[in-house]
């Protein structure tokens, strides 16, 4: 069983290739870390499963229905996958209280929902994330970053998604926050056997968040596999590369004495 | 399998020309979209200054000759204008006219509209030059003078009088300051000349009350522009390498603004060549801003025509002479549309 | 909206109340007193019976100049309301089109705006004939390519916001992000812009009516009785300058309700004044707002301080002017030195005082900022007190700067050559051959191939990590004997990275030159330096030993920087520690995590909002 199944995915902004030929596949409750650096094809990919970008090959399915195209059921497809973005600031409208923002997100659902009824569960959404609910009618101002970022995760599970593509999300933050936000995520996949596509350019960030890893360059998945034995064993020499440059805390670096 | 949205068939060439456009490098694309422009906008012109005759309600050679003016000579005027003939012979006659340099004759003078363009085109491109100089000369000094008294910590009064002074200039009228004017330095100072055109000192009023407005509009730009190259970090660079004062001013930052203060001026001396029109009335200059008011009030259409085009074309002229030089200064052309 | 009060704000309502006052009211008042005709009072100067003197009617002209305030307004009203609903239209409807229409209409757009509004008004009045409503289209219709411009810019930057790609993956539909979405959040800088475009229209309708274009007699407006005036301004100036006074109030008014209602209305100013003041009696000031008097003496205290540091401060302290009269103190009781050749590493979080303690250590903090310290040095030179010519030359050439992200630190209209060789050329005396050779191998020291074409360039034409390189290339250049590099590699990706530290690295090898590295990330502070100091909130929590950092910490904040994040080695299987340094403070939080309290009490460390 699949969650979330890209086929031969390719993606080209005008003639530029951006995502070329990917395919993974991510079951419930389960967890794939898309690893690689800036222009690599990472968040194209997000986007493009979310129905942002257009892509020009290959297949996404969400639960085994086509989710690309205009049409009904490649919608109602994607409504199953939500998305979280990096920067907590600019992903909340600063003119709308955050529970409007997640009263407005339970639209996916597809379902229609009673004024009380969308009370109900902005205020339980908004408890699982660990903000009290009282402060729904607050603007975003009020609150600080991580509780932002956790505001926006509270959004993402209002589309009720099976789902979830959290797109460097905590690149933005402070690093006393980013554990709480980790942590989060962790637990609500627990909960609510959620699959995750955990996509960022922190390589321990990804180790510690993924069953899976997907190691991208220039768009194309140069290698992939079980967290583990990859990251033990990396056969890419981009992989190696990646891995070496990573700063260990309490180690001295090993510095190259010519650089070209 | 693509969600690309679908434009209409009918935008095909639009897209297909864009899609081209964004081919290219970025100078090349910014000079293609400009004279992609200056091509356009020539057009428009053209055309709006067509249709005035033809857009007026009722019968505008009899609007212009006057209710009393006899039958005859309504029916030879519209002969002499063209009027009885065909719209799509009258547009060709019109443009043919164009490239010939003929302008038409003026209902009511009779004279040949090209002939008086040409006689008092000089005036106005002299005020109009002098004005726009007069412009960015005071306003890049005044603009960075501002913004550095107003980063200082103890310039706050003066502060306050350089931007109050600015704001009251841009709120006053160019033909309200004008008058003032007139009234300190050619009546109470008699030093100089209240109207009439002729030698430098009769220059200097016209041209200061048609620049002081745009100036402080530009210099509070410049302003604006200069605290945020001030607060950038690669000032705090520049200032890193201890260099002297007027080289971190002169080199460092005024490259930065200059791109800015270009782009506002260049659409401020549109707004100047409106000021011409005002500031001779105010000053009796005899320049196309008189001729064309007169024109205006008399229902003059050929005149009307003729000064209309003759304008745009001064301020297409300029526009294009701003892109030229920001596509040379600044070394990113990073003028993006759209 | 509560921004109304204050100075600038109560201005702008005070002048809005006159205005509207003369405005409902002005004809009633002074309605007989305009228009009662006395030859005998015929061009009567301004004096204490007619405050700006008569007509050629002998009619009061300051009554006149009152009652002509409805028109006027109204006018410029109604002129505004037709620029900005069309805008607002067209502006918005551009927004949402797809791309190539989109472009073409903001590209006719472009093209109208450069066109001067007069003649495009006088277009519509020869159409129309001068007749105040035909004015007012003829004003409005002008206006509106520059209010669409404006509309068009404003809307595309809120669309690019991930708000609004929130919006659209739960499915609300192009009309429901415009109207829940970009409406709300355009609203302002709108009203802002339609304020201060109110003021250019009532100058366009004076203008108008002057040329005897606009308002035609017996109505009269401000820009006519300007007209009338103006041929006596010989004899009775009043004539004209009293109606241009009530146009320059109007005016103003106009542009204060537009600074009132700007996000930052005069906030420069008002901390400008605020550093004034703290700068006059700065002592006093900020001993009224040191909170912290805990500070631990102890962990401030500099092991490094034996005497023969290369640069230090000691009880540095600055501060910021809060905008309201007080000042924050953002950096307290620190102490940091940097001996020859030593690799110093400063970790925090934002707002934990790293960059402003470096800044200060550099001499380069910024002009708002007050800054103290019991003594400031580089080598032998007072960074507290100003700087000989000598001394500039020193400090230019012997410290050198490398700044987080190298798009903007290096100056985006100089060429990479001119950034590279004005130091030794200012400060070595070098000659232009002999400094661009220096720059050459500054360059090629850096790795970047080619250096003698690369000089040409323009930093854009470099990519992020090449331009870092250049940087740093740039703070080699004259051989400095510090590097002070704030998060040099911040915005570079990971084997970017390594690239940026490997030169840096070489580089303090080859010269023995002192280096401070400020980084948020522990673990490559810890790898590149030697010795790392921790802040917190604008104090040292911690100097340690960077081999030693794992067994050493003491600090619960350090402890906790290090096992928050995950790295290389964390058991995946477990929750990640949280950092909590405040006991008791975690309820603010909304909430407590549940999850990860490996220090007590869980409490998300947040920001803080400054």
């Amino acid at each position: 069983m699949t969650a979330l199944a890209l086929e031969n995915l390719s993606i080209r902004y005008g003639t530029r290739p951006v995502v070329t030929d990917v395919s993974l596949s991510l079951a419930p409750g389960r967890t794939i870390g898309l690893v690689g650096e800036s222009g690599s094809g990472k968040s194209s990919i997000a986007n493009a499963v979310v129905g942002l970008a257009p892509i020009s090959a290959g297949d996404i399915l969400v639960d085994g229905v086509g989710a690309v195209g205009r049409g009904r059921r490649a919608r109602e497809a994607r409504r199953g996958v939500q998305l979280i973005f990096q920067d907590p600031y600019s992903a909340l409208d600063p003119r709308m209280s955050v529970g409007d923002s997640i009263a407005e997100a339970t639209r996916a659902t597809g379902r229609r929902w009673s004024r009380s009824e969308r009370d109900h569960r902005v205020r339980e959404l908004l408890e699982r994330v660990h903000i009290r609910p009282d402060r729904a009618d607050d603007l975003p101002g009020a609150f600080s970053g991580g509780q932002r970022q956790r505001i926006t995760i509270a959004r993402a599970l209002a589309g009720e998604p099976q789902v979830l593509i959290a797109d460097e999300v905590t690149s933005a933050l402070d690093v006393s926050v980013q554990g709480t936000v980790l942590n989060l995520l962790r637990e609500l996949q627990q909960d609510l056997g959620l699959a995750i596509l955990f996509i960022s350019h922190n390589l321990a960030v990804v180790r510690y968040m993924s069953d899976e890893i997907h190691v991208m360059c220039g768009g194309v998945v140069v290698e992939s596999g079980p967290t583990e034995p990859l990251l033990d064993d990396p056969k890419d020499p981009y992989t190696r590369q990646l891995l070496s440059a990573v700063p260990v805390l309490g180690e001295r670096m090993t510095f190259e004495e010519h650089v070209r | 399998m693509s969600t690309a949205p679908r434009t209409h068939r009918l935008m095909a060439p639009v897209t297909a020309l864009a899609r081209f456009n964004d081919r290219l490098s970025p100078r090349g694309s910014f000079a293609i979209r400009r004279t992609g422009r200056l091509v356009a906008s020539l057009l428009i012109v053209v055309l709006a200054s067509f249709f005035v005759v033809h857009l007026v309600p009722g019968d505008a050679v009899r609007a212009a000759l006057g209710p009393t003016a006899p039958v005859g000579l309504v029916e030879n005027t519209r002969a002499d204008l063209g009027l009885d003939k065909p719209l799509t012979r009258q547009f060709t006659d019109y443009v043919a006219g164009l490239f010939q340099g003929d302008l038409g004759t003026s209902i009511q003078s009779r004279q040949d509209v090209a002939d008086v363009i040409t006689s008092r085109f000089p005036t106005t491109i002299t005020l109009a030059t002098l004005g726009f100089a007069v412009a960015i000369v005071g306003a890049l000094p005044l603009g960075m003078a501002a913004a550095l008294i107003a980063r200082s910590t103890k310039g706050r009064s003066a502060n306050s009088v350089i931007s109050g002074g600015l704001g009251v200039l841009i709120a006053i009228p160019d033909f309200l300051l004008s008058a003032l004017l007139i009234a300190v330095f050619s009546v109470w100072l008699g030093v100089l000349s209240p109207a009439g055109w002729g030698d430098l000192r009769s220059l200097v009023l016209p041209v200061l009350g048609l620049s002081l407005g745009p100036m402080a509009y530009l210099a509070r730009i410049v302003q604006v522009e200069m605290i945020k190259v001030l607060d950038s970090t690669y000032m705090t660079t520049a200032r890193a390498k201890r260099l002297p004062q007027r080289i971190v001013l002169f080199r460092h930052a005024l490259p930065n603004i200059v791109t800015a203060t270009l782009t506002v001026g260049g659409l401020l001396l549109s707004g100047l060549t409106a000021g011409t029109v005002i500031i001779e009335t105010v000053f009796a200059i005899p320049g196309m801003g008189t001729t064309l008011i007169s024109a205006v009030q008399t229902k003059d259409y050929p005149m009307i025509q003729g000064v209309v085009l003759v304008f745009a074309l001064m301020v297409l002229g300029v526009n294009l002479l701003v892109d030229l030089i920001l596509i040379t200064v600044d070394p990113r052309t990073s003028i993006s549309e759209g | 909206m509560k921004r109304l009060v204050g100075p600038a704000g109560l201005a702008a309502l005070l002048g809005a109340a006159v205005l509207l006052l003369i405005t409902y009211a002005g004809p009633g008042i002074w309605g007989e007193a305009a228009t009662t005709r006395s030859v005998s009072d015929r061009w009567t100067p301004a004096g204490a019976e007619y405050l700006f003197g008569t007509d050629d009617l002998g009619r009061d002209i300051f009554a006149r100049v009152m009652v002509a305030t409805r028109l006027s307004l109204l006018l410029t009203l109604g002129a505004t309301a037709i620029g900005v609903s069309g805008g607002v239209v067209v502006g918005l409807t551009a927004s949402i089109l797809p791309k190539y229409p989109r472009r073409l209409l903001i590209w006719l757009m472009d093209m109208l705006l450069a066109f001067p509004w007069l003649l495009l008004v006088l277009f519509f009045t020869v159409i129309w004939g001068a007749t105040a409503t035909g004015a007012m289209f003829a004003i409005g219709l002008a206006g509106i390519p520059n209010l669409t411009r404006l509309v068009y810019n404003l809307a595309s930057s809120v669309s690019g916001q991930d708000y609004v790609r929130a919006a659209r993956v739960v499915g609300v539909g192009p009309f429901g992000i415009l109207f829940r979405h970009i409406l709300p959040n355009i609203a302002n800088p709108l009203l802002v812009q339609v304020s201060a475009s109110a003021s250019v229209t009532l100058l366009s309708f004076a203008g108008l009516s002057f040329l005897g274009l606009g308002v035609q007699a017996p109505a009269y407006d401000w820009g006519r009785l300007i007209n009338e005036g103006i041929g006596h301004i010989y004899t009775n100036p009043m004539a004209a300058i009293g109606p241009g006074v009530a146009i320059v109030f109007a005016g103003l008014v106009f542009t204060m309700i537009a600074e009132a209602l700007a996000d930052h209305p005069g906030q420069g100013l008002r901390s400008v004044a605020a550093a004034g003041r703290a700068s006059l009696f700065p002592r006093g000031t900020a001993r009224r707002v040191r909170t912290d008097a805990a500070a631990p003496s102890g962990a401030g205290a500099d092991p490094g301080d034996d005497g023969a540091a290369l640069a230090e401060v000691t009880d540095l302290s600055v501060s910021f002017p809060d905008g309201e009269g007080g000042l924050v103190e953002r950096v307290r009781g620190v102490n940091l030195s940097v001996r020859p050749g030593e690799i110093v590493g400063i970790v925090g979080e934002s707002g934990s005082g790293k960059s402003l303690t470096a800044m200060a250590l550099a001499g380069l903090s910024d002009s708002t900022a007050i800054v103290r310290a019991r003594s400031r040095r580089f080598d032998d030179i007072d960074l507290s007190t100003p700087l000989s010519r000598k001394e500039g030359k020193r400090l230019g050439t012997e410290l050198g700067i490398v700044f987080q992200d190298p798009l903007t630190s290096l100056n985006p209209a100089l060429t990479i050559g001119r950034q590279l060789t004005e130091v030794s050329r200012t400060h070595l005396g070098m000659s232009r051959e002999e400094a661009r050779q220096r720059a050459e191998s500054g360059l090629d020291a850096v790795g970047i191939a080619e250096p003698r074409r690369r000089l040409k360039d323009y930093p854009h034409q470099f990519s992020g990590g090449m331009r870092q390189r250049a940087m740093i290339g740039m703070a080699l250049t004259a051989g400095p004997r510090l590097i002070i590099a704030d998060e040099p590699t911040t915005a570079l990706d990971v084997t970017v990275q390594k690239q940026v530290l490997d030169v840096l690295h070489r580089a303090q090898r080859a010269t023995d030159t002192a280096i401070v590295l400020i980084s948020h990330d522990v673990a490559l502070v810890s790898g590149f330096c030697d010795r790392v100091v921790v802040m917190k909130d604008g104090e040292v929590v911690e100097n340690l030993d960077a081999r030693r950092i794992r067994e050493e910490a003491r600090h619960p904040y350090t402890k906790g920087l290090i096992a928050c994040l995950p790295d290389m080695r964390s058991d995946r299987t477990r929750p990640l520690p949280v950092i909590d340094d405040r006991p008791g403070t975690g309820e603010q939080d909304g909430g407590t995590p549940k999850v990860g309290a490996v220090f007590g009490a869980a409490r998300a460390r947040e920001e803080s909002p400054l």
